[in-house]
């Protein structure tokens, strides 16, 4: 959350700056993180070579790398169903959040009512909770929603719950001295004072619901990066099964990458400074 | 002496902006509660400028906010032009400036100066020009400008650029120059007197500093604290006008001296 704060806010860059120039700045401030990451490739790639470490148990990055390619078309069939799951998992998961969080603000005894059940099922293992919504619903994508949609309710709601609840009193004061309605409070004040904290969680959620689908696919199912994941590891395959985690990680990446775009685009300001 | 005062407050003002009578506030309950105000009865005249002054826990701003209907009253009665502070705050004839500005940090400057257009029951209402307001303050050409990109001083005169919007008849302040520097607070008060003189609106000012208050106020109303009750209404006058060059004057020093004994009759 202080994360979210300390963000740096994307108005700060001059708008005619060039986006040659920009791009240069940014290559330059990952280059470290290029360097490192390349670094530690070549580190496990002689390491496997020199000690002679056998394929099932760590693959090369060049035998990943290979696998990457020959399966191509293997785990782009296999990202989609996931990436689905994901997405819709993000939307529902976060979107039930968000209303919840506005009704525990408007309605204290709601809060009281349905925060400590929030709690609890925060507190059931999802791993255990699996077989059981696949029992429910059956082998198709609804449980995997539901599973991913979990994953990213709870971080959200006491995210936003927070957030909602940030705005100063004397900002509550100034809205009461100009008799604005509970609803003008909620769009002009609170909402927008949330959006920071929002955020945060939504960047988690960006992650979990990847993690969330795919835990979701291990349970019986026949498609998706997690049935990937299950039948690469029984069958030795594991140049497939080390491509099939990249890939389930840049889909992680990337959406958490479209989720800081929003942001950037989204809150431009900063919180009020101390006067 | 409290007789002779409100008898002096009735001959000076006939028709009051805002009449106090009897008014406390308490807060808290049973073994917790604490007086804020006691028994308070006092009236602003209408188009005056009157400013507040107290050792810290005398009620100001407590009594401020009462007249804002911020802070509910347990016994009395305040009557903002003839109204309830409640007609009065949904009527749109005060405005309020805070010690933080307040702004909305995700708005614009232009934007937070038209807050008070966009919210609110409306009903015919008329408003001010927000970039006349905003040029009015010293901020002409910021309007696109970020709050946090503007230093404490300009924020401020966003505020009171926002408070005016709504033509106000009366605009409550408290502290709203607290915390700035000397220098900013200094012509923020010159300002805030050219503002007065051009609208003609009432103004409460509630403060810390002594020579602010003698310096803006026509009247300085003193409270004494434990609980908060009215010390004095005392008359501020300088023929000579009123600008910053006066504070180095005999006369205004003579003023401040006498408020400073003053204040510590309160304690």
């Amino acid at each position: 959350m202080t994360d979210a704060l300390s963000n740096p806010v994307t108005s700060n860059v001059e708008p005619n700056e060039g986006f040659i120039h920009r791009f240069g700045e940014g290559l330059q401030r990952s280059l470290p993180v290029i360097l490192t990451a390349g670094g530690l490739l070549i580190v496990w790639q002689v390491g496997v070579t020199v000690f002679n470490v056998p394929t099932f148990m760590a693959p090369s990055p060049t035998a990943i790398a290979v696998a990457l390619y020959e399966n191509a078309g293997t785990l782009w069939r296999n990202v989609q169903p996931t990436m689905l799951e994901a997405a819709l998992g993000f939307v529902f998961g976060n979107l039930f959040a968000i209303l919840l969080a506005i009704w525990f603000v408007h309605s204290p005894t709601a809060e009281q009512a349905v925060y400590p059940l929030a709690v609890f099922v925060k507190a059931i293992p999802i791993i255990a909770l699996a077989p059981i919504l696949v029992l429910i619903f059956g082998n198709g994508l609804t449980p995997k929603i539901i599973i991913a949609a979990l994953i990213c309710f709870f971080p959200t709601l006491v995210n936003m719950v927070q957030g909602l609840k940030s705005a100063s009193p004397a900002m509550l004061d100034l809205m009461r001295v100009l008799s604005a309605s509970p609803n003008e409070i909620l769009w002009k004040v609170r909402i927008p004072a949330s959006l920071p904290f929002l955020f945060a969680a939504l960047r988690i959620a960006a992650t979990s619901c990847v993690m969330g689908a795919i835990v979701a696919e291990w349970i019986g199912s026949t498609y998706g990066l997690g049935a990937l994941i299950i039948d690469a590891t029984f069958n030795f395959r594991s140049a497939l099964l080390y491509a099939t985690v990249v890939i389930a990680a840049l889909l992680a990446v990337l959406l958490f990458s479209l989720v800081s775009l929003a942001e950037s685009r989204i809150v431009r300001w900063k919180p009020a400074a101390s006067e | 002496m409290l007789a002779a005062l409100e008898q002096n407050l009735e001959t000076s003002a006939s028709h009051p902006a805002i009449s106090v009578r009897n008014v406390s506030v308490r807060f808290g309950e049973g073994r917790g509660e604490v007086t804020a105000l006691s028994d308070v009865s006092l009236d602003i005249p209408e188009g005056g400028f009157v400013t507040m002054l107290g050792p810290s826990g005398c009620g100001k701003s407590t009594l401020l906010r009462a007249i804002a209907d911020l802070v509910p009253t347990s016994g009395g009665d305040i009557s903002v032009l003839g109204r309830s502070p409640r007609q009065a705050r949904e009527g749109r004839d005060f405005a309020f400036v805070f010690q933080d500005a307040t702004l909305l940090p995700w708005r614009s400057v232009i934007d937070n100066v038209r807050l008070p257009i966009e919210v609110g029951k409306k009903n015919g209402a008329s408003f001010d020009d927000p970039h006349k307001l905003l040029a009015m303050v010293g901020l002409a050409g910021r309007e696109d400008a970020l709050p946090h990109e503007l230093s404490g001083g300009m924020r401020q005169r966003v505020a009171i650029a926002r408070a005016l919007v709504t033509r106000p008849r009366i605009l409550l302040m408290d502290e709203p120059f607290g915390a700035l520097d000397e220098i900013t607070r200094d012509k923020l008060n010159e300002e805030l007197l050219r503002i007065w003189q051009e609208t003609g609106t009432t103004i409460v000012f509630v403060t810390h500093s002594i020579p602010e208050a003698a310096f803006l106020g026509q009247h300085v109303l003193m409270l004494k604290a434990h609980p908060g009750r009215v010390k004095d209404f005392m008359k501020v006058d300088f023929p000579s006008g009123r600008s910053l060059a006066i504070r180095d004057t005999v006369e205004f020093i003579t003023v401040t001296a006498r408020l400073r004994t003053m204040l510590e009759e309160c304690l």
